[in-house]
C-alpha cells in the first residue's frame, strides 16, 4: 500500500465532459489521449449521478473517484484504490470550496473560464507532485487570491489584509531601494 | 474582496457559448507572448498571455521544442516586473515547460533571489518551483536555504519545503538524508500540515531502518499528533510495523493495537476510518479485536455522506470474506443500503449480505435482490450474479429459489456480458447440484427460445446436446432444439442440427423422430446446415456404428487445433487424402498459460470445458490406444501431472498416475528444451524396489523426442487388485542424443546414450480415491447409515492452527470438501469438516472430521467414516493412521 495519501489527478469539467482544467499527478496516464480517455469515462459513469449536495464516490479501473457538481462544473479527485476515501473527499471539498471562494458564488462554466488563472493556482496550490499541500478552502482560497490583488489598485478597493500587503510590499520596495 | 483582475466585463452575458478562450490558437498565442520582451512590462496583460498559454497547454496542446524555449526565454524576463499576482503565474508556467538543465541557469539566480526574499509567497513558490526543476548540481549550492525553510516559521514555507524534501528524496537520497535534524524539529511544528509532511518526509528517510521507524512510530504514538492527516500516516506506519515484527510476538496483546482502537475515537473521520481499516486488516485479528472498529463502521452505514457509506461498506465486504460472523451485526444496517442512490454502495452492500447470509436469509434477500436488478448497471449486476453464484454452492438446497432468480433475470433486458454471466451460472449450478439439472436445462431451453445472441444459443444448444439425453424425459426439448432449425440464423441453426443428432444417437426412442426432422433440414438455405444434416443423416442411418457414431459426436476433438492448423497448411493437394491420424497430438506446454488458469473464475461455457470428465475421458482413449494397456479393464482415477523436473531445465518431464483395477501406469510426460539436440529411444527406467508390492509388466519407449515438441513414454506395474498399493519409485530418464545442426534442423546420424536423473515419484493412498462431491451432505450420510461406520480419535500432534491440520488431513485422503467446510474461520477452536470420495472398487465414502486444538498448538481429530463396505472405512482410517 502507499503508505502517504496520494492524489493521482484533480479535474474539473464542463458539463459536456470536456476539460476547463486538469492536473495529473501520476504517469498511470503517459500520453493525452489516455488522459482523455480517462476523463470520458470519469464522466460518463457519473454523469446522471446527482452529486450536487453531498460529494459522491465510485470505484472502476481500480481507482477511486470521488466527484461533486455545482450548475455545468463538474469536479473530480481521483485515488489508487487502496486510498483512504474520506482523504480524497477532504481534497475534493478543499478544491469545491476554494473555487466556490473564488469566484464569488458564480460558479458556472463561463465563470471559471474566465477567471481560469485562479483555478489553475486553486490546483498549484492544493497538491504538489501527488502529495496533499493544504485542504482548507479558506487558506486556499487566500493564498490564491491574495496574489490577484493588483498592487497598483486604489487603496479604497482593497481589504484590510490586502491593503496590509502592499503596503508591506512598499515597504519592502523603498528597503531594498 | 478586490475585484480579480482578469474579470472581464460582463458584456457576454447572453451568448450561451460564450468562452474567453473561443477560436484560440497557438500560433497566435505565441505571438502575443512578445509582450514579456516589452521594456513597459503590462503585468495583466503579460498574466493574461500566460493563462492562455496554460489554457492550451492544458487542453493537451503541446509546444514543439523551439517554441517553449522561446515562451521560456520570454517568460523569465517577466521577473523583473513585482506585481505578485504575474509573478505567481509566472511560477505556474515555468513548472509546466518543465525547462531543460541549459535553460534552467537562466532562472536560477531570479528563483533563488526570490527563495531568500522577504515575502513568504515568494520564498515559498520559488522554493517549490526550483526543486521540481533543478538537478543534482544546484542542490548543494541551495541546500542551506531549503534546511532553514524547513523550520521557517511561516508554515507554507516549511511545508514547501518539505514536501520538496520528499521529491528530491527519490533523485537525491543523499542531501536530503542529511536534513534529518530540521525535518524532525518541523514534525513538532504547530501547524498541521508542516508536521503531516514533515512526518511523511521524516519516514521515507527512515523506512529501510527498521528499528529507527520503530522508535519514531511508538514514541509519536504517545505525544499528540495535531494534524488529522499525519494521524493517518502514523496510523499507517503503526500497522506496517506491526505487520513486520506480528512474527515474533505470536501471544500476548498486539503492540499498539491500544493506540489504533484510541484512534477510533478521535474527532476526524478520516482517522477513525484510517483506523478502523487498519484494525481489520491485522493479520489474524481476533473477533474481539474487531468489535470496536466494526462498530465504528456500521455508524458510517448509516451517516448522509456517500463517501462515507461507500468506505464503510466497502471495508466491511473485505472483512466478511473472512469474518463473515463479525459483520452480521451490520445486516439490518447493510439491507437498507440495498436501495442506496450511489449504485456502487448497494451493489457492494448486496455482495456483502450475500457472503454473510445463512440459509435461512436467502429467500428474503433474494425478495430484495429482485426489486434492486431493475435499476443497476449491468457491470454491478455480473458482481451480483457471481455472488449468487457462490451462494448457491454453499446452500445447495436453495437451488430451486436461486434458479428461479436467475432465470427470472435471463429473461429481462440486458447486455451479452450479463447474459452470458447467468448462463455461465446456470450452468454451473447445473454441473454442481445434480438436483438443479433439469430446472435448469429449461429455463436454458426457454432463454434460447428469446435470445440475440448466437454465440450464447450455439453454446447452450451444446450443452444441451450433452446433458439433455441422460435427463429422464429427452423429448421435451425437442420441440426447443427443432425451432432453432426455423427461426435462427445459419450459425445456430447448424448447432441445432448437431444437438438433435446428439439425441438421436444417445436415444433409441427418440430416432425415428429425429430422423424426420433431419430430413427436413437438408432444405435448408444454408449449406452447412444442409451438409451437418447429410452426414447425421447417413452415420445414425448406418448399421452397427453406433459406437462410432457416438465416439465422432460426443468425443472431443483430442487434436491440439494447432497442430491441426499446421498441419493443414503443409498438406500439399495430391492423390493422398489429408489424414488426421497423421496431426500430432502432442500440446506445447504452455506454463504461462497454466500458472494463470488457478486463478481464473470457473469457466462455464466459454471455451473447452475445463472439468475433470474430458480429461479422464482423453487419458482413457490414450491409453486404451495403447496395445499393451489395452486389457487393464477400466480406468479408476487419473492424478494431476507431477513435476518430476525443476522449471527451466534440460528436459522438463512431469508424470500422471493412471490407477487401474490391478495396474497402474505412470505417464511421463517429456518434453526437449534443447534447441541442439533431438532425442530417440526415449525410456524412464523405474527403480521400484521401495514399492514391494509392484511389479512392471510393460514400458512404452518414445521413439523420438524433437525439441520443445512434447511426448509421451509409459510405463506399466501390475499389483495386487483392488488393494491401495503404495510405494515409492525412483526414476532414470534414458535416450539416444543426436546433434541438430540448427540452421538446417538436420540431426545427425551417430547418437550418444546418455541419462538424467529425475526425482521421485510416490503413489499414496489418495491416488485412490476419487473426488466426487454430494450436494447434501446429511442426506447421503444418513441414508448410508451406520451399518460400516468406523470412528476413531487421532492426536494429529503441533500444528501451526486448524486451517493446516484440515488442510493436511483432505489432502492425505484426497476427497472432496463438502458444502464449504474445508475453510475454518481463523481463530476458531475447532471445526467439522464434511469429506466425499469413491475409493478404489467405486466404493462411495463419506467422512466426518471433528477438529479441536488447545493451548499449545495441539490439534486432536475425531474421525467417523461411512462407507458401503467395512474394508473400505477400516482402510480410510488406516490411511489417517499411517500418514
Amino acid at each position: 500500500m502507499e503508505l502517504c495519501p496520494t492524489i493521482k489527478n484533480i479535474l474539473l469539467l464542463d458539463s459536456e465532459g470536456k476539460r476547463i482544467a486538469v492536473k495529473y499527478y501520476s504517469d498511470d496516464w503517459p500520453t493525452n489521449a489516455a488522459k482523455e480517455a480517462f476523463e470520458k469515462a470519469v464522466f460518463t459513469k457519473t454523469q446522471k449521478t446527482n452529486a450536487r449536495t453531498e460529494a459522491e464516490i465510485t470505484m472502476f479501473d481500480n481507482y477511486i473517484v470521488v466527484y461533486k457538481f455545482v450548475q455545468d462544473l463538474h469536479f473530480f479527485v481521483t485515488g489508487g484504490e487502496n486510498e483512504n476515501e474520506i482523504i480524497l473527499a477532504t481534497v475534493l471539498q478543499g478544491f469545491f470550496d476554494a473555487v466556490g471562494l473564488l469566484l464569488r458564488g458564480t460558479e458556472d462554466k463561463k465563470e471559471a473560464l474566465e477567471n481560469l488563472d485562479l483555478i489553475l493556482l486553486c490546483l498549484d496550490e492544493i497538491v504538489d507532485g501527488g502529495i496533499i499541500l493544504e485542504t482548507d478552502a479558506n487558506v486556499i482560497a487566500g493564498k490564491v487570491d491574495s496574489h490577484s490583488m493588483d498592487a497598483g489598485a486604489p487603496l479604497s478597493e482593497q481589504t484590510i489584509t490586502q491593503a496590509l500587503a502592499t503596503a508591506r510590499e512598499h515597504l519592502t520596495r523603498s528597503l531594498l531601494k | 474582496m478586490a475585484q480579480p483582475f482578469l474579470k472581464k466585463d460582463d458584456d457576454h452575458d447572453d451568448e450561451v457559448d460564450y468562452s474567453p478562450f473561443l477560436g484560440i490558437e497557438k500560433g497566435a498565442v505565441l505571438q502575443e507572448a512578445r509582450v514579456f520582451n516589452d521594456p513597459q512590462l503590462d503585468p495583466r496583460r503579460c498574466s493574461q498571455v500566460i493563462t492562455k498559454l496554460l489554457y492550451l497547454l492544458n487542453q493537451g496542446e503541446t509546444f514543439t521544442k523551439v517554441e517553449a524555449t522561446e515562451v521560456f526565454f520570454a517568460v523569465t524576463k517577466l521577473f523583473q516586473s513585482r506585481d505578485l499576482g504575474l509573478r505567481r503565474m509566472v511560477y505556474v508556467i515555468i513548472k509546466e515547460l518543465s525547462p531543460s538543465a541549459d535553460e534552467v541557469i537562466i532562472v536560477t539566480s531570479s528563483l533563488m533571489k526570490d527563495m531568500t526574499s522577504k515575502t513568504d509567497m515568494y520564498r515559498a513558490n520559488a522554493i517549490r518551483v526550483l526543486c521540481q526543476i533543478t538537478d543534482g548540481t544546484l542542490l548543494t549550492q541551495i541546500e542551506r536555504y531549503l534546511k532553514q525553510a524547513i523550520v521557517d516559521k511561516n508554515p507554507v514555507v516549511a511545508s514547501a519545503a518539505l514536501v520538496s524534501g520528499i521529491r528530491l528524496l527519490q533523485t537525491n537520497p543523499e542531501i536530503v538524508k542529511r536534513w534529518s535534524n530540521e525535518v524532525q524539529e518541523a514534525v513538532q511544528s504547530r501547524a498541521a500540515l508542516v508536521q503531516f509532511h514533515a512526518l511523511a518526509l521524516l519516514h521515507q528517510i527512515r523506512q529501510n531502518d527498521r528499528l529507527a521507524v520503530n522508535k519514531l512510530v511508538s514514541s509519536l504514538t504517545r505525544g499528540s499528533v495535531r494534524s488529522p492527516l499525519a494521524q493517518c500516516l502514523l496510523i499507517r506506519y503503526t500497522s506496517q510495523v506491526t505487520r513486520e515484527s506480528a512474527s515474533n510476538t505470536q501471544t500476548g496483546d498486539r503492540p499498539f493495537y491500544d493506540f489504533l482502537e484510541g484512534c477510533l475515537r478521535h474527532k476526524a473521520e478520516m482517522v477513525i476510518f484510517e483506523a478502523a481499516r487498519a484494525i481489520t486488516e491485522l493479520n489474524g485479528v481476533t473477533s474481539r479485536e474487531l468489535t470496536p472498529a466494526i462498530t465504528v463502521l456500521q455508524l458510517f452505514l448509516s451517516s448522509t455522506k456517500p463517501v462515507l457509506r461507500f468506505a464503510a461498506v466497502r471495508t466491511l465486504n473485505k472483512v466478511a470474506m473472512t469474518h463473515p460472523i463479525a459483520v452480521t451485526n451490520c445486516n439490518i444496517d447493510m439491507e437498507s443500503l440495498i436501495s442506496d442512490q450511489n449504485r456502487s454502495i448497494a451493489t457492494l452492500a448486496i455482495t456483502t449480505l450475500l457472503k454473510t447470509g445463512n440459509e435461512s436469509s436467502v429467500d428474503r434477500l433474494m425478495k430484495q435482490i429482485t426489486t434492486f436488478m431493475s435499476d443497476i448497471a449491468d457491470e454491478f449486476k455480473i458482481v451480483v450474479i457471481e455472488a449468487i453464484r457462490s451462494l448457491c454452492l454453499k446452500f445447495p438446497l436453495k437451488h430451486r429459489s436461486l434458479m428461479n432468480f436467475l432465470s427470472n433475470i435471463l429473461r429481462e433486458e440486458g447486455g451479452f456480458e450479463y447474459k452470458k454471466a447467468i448462463v455461465d451460472s446456470i450452468v454451473i449450478l447445473i454441473r454442481d447440484i445434480p438436483e438443479a439439472k433439469e430446472s435448469g436445462l429449461l429455463h436454458l431451453c426457454e432463454f434460447i427460445e428469446d435470445c440475440e445472441f448466437t454465440y450464447l444459443s450455439t453454446q447452450i444448444l451444446h450443452f444441451l446436446g450433452i446433458e439433455g439425453p441422460k435427463t429422464s424425459d429427452p423429448s421435451k426439448y425437442i420441440r426447443y432444439i427443432y425451432n432453432r432449425v426455423h427461426l435462427e440464423n445459419a450459425t445456430v441453426r447448424a448447432g441445432a442440427v448437431s444437438t438433435l443428432a446428439k439425441f438421436g444417437a444417445m436415444v433409441d426412442s427418440l430416432k425415428p423422430r429425429i430422423f424426420v426432422l433431419l430430413r427436413r433440414c437438408l432444405f435448408d438455405t444454408d449449406d452447412e446446415v444442409r451438409d451437418r444434416a447429410t452426414l447425421y443423416l447417413n452415420t445414425l442411418g448406418a448399421d452397427g456404428a453406433v459406437e462410432d457414431m457416438k465416439e465422432f459426436l460426443f468425443g472431443s476433438l483430442d487434436i491440439p487445433l494447432v497442430n491441426l492448423e499446421r498441419s493443414l497448411k503443409n498438406y500439399e493437394p495430391s492423390e493422398e487424402s489429408f489424414d488426421i491420424n497423421s496431426v500430432p497430438k502432442e500440446v506445447k506446454i504452455q506454463p504461462l498459460a497454466e500458472k494463470k488458469a488457478p486463478g481464473k473464475k470457473p469457466t462455464g461455457l466459454g471455451g473447452p470445458p475445463p472439468a475433470p470428465p474430458s480429461t479422464i475421458d482423453a487419458y482413457e482413449k490414450l491409453l486404451s490406444s495403447i496395445p499393451e494397456f489395452a486389457n487393464f479393464g477400466k480406468l479408476f482415477k487419473s492424478s494431476a501431472p507431477v513435476e518430476l523436473t525443476e522449471a527451466e531445465t534440460e528436459y522438463a518431464v512431469n508424470v500422471v498416475k493412471h490407477i487401474f483395477d490391478g495396474h497402474v501406469v505412470f505417464q511421463y510426460n517429456c518434453t526437449n528444451t534443447i534447441p541442439e539436440q533431438l532425442l530417440e529411444n526415449v525410456t524412464v527406467i523405474v527403480d521400484a524396489s521401495e514399492a514391494e508390492e509392484f511389479a512392471e509388466v510393460a514400458s512404452k519407449p518414445l521413439r523420438s523426442l524433437p525439441y520443445d515438441s512434447p511426448g509421451q513414454t509409459f510405463v506399466a506395474f501390475e499389483k495386487p487388485e483392488g488393494v491401495p498399493a503404495v510405494g515409492k519409485f525412483s526414476n532414470m530418464l534414458r535416450f539416444i542424443v543426436k546433434e541438430v545442426d540448427p540452421s538446417t534442423g538436420e540431426a545427425e546420424d551417430d547418437g550418444v546414450e546418455d541419462e538424467y536423473q529425475l526425482e521421485e515419484l510416490e503413489v499414496v493412498a489418495a491416488d485412490y480415491m476419487l473426488k466426487v462431491g454430494v450436494s447434501n451432505f446429511r442426506n447421503a450420510w444418513e441414508s448410508m447409515g451406520p451399518d460400516c461406520e468406523r470412528v476413531d480419535e487421532y492426536d494429529l500432534g503441533p500444528r501451526e492452527n486448524l486451517a493446516e491440520a484440515v488442510n493436511a488431513v483432505i489432502n492425505l485422503l484426497g476427497m472432496q470438501p463438502c458444502e464449504g467446510t474445508e475453510v475454518v474461520p481463523s481463530n476458531s477452536r475447532s471445526h467439522t469438516c464434511l469429506l466425499s470420495g469413491v475409493y478404489i472398487g467405486n466404493v462411495k465414502v463419506l467422512v466426518r472430521l471433528q477438529f479441536g486444538i488447545d493451548g499449545p498448538k495441539d490439534v486432536a481429530m475425531k474421525l467417523a467414516v461411512r462407507s458401503e463396505d467395512e474394508a473400505v472405512s477400516d482402510a480410510i482410517h488406516e490411511i489417517v493412521a499411517s500418514g
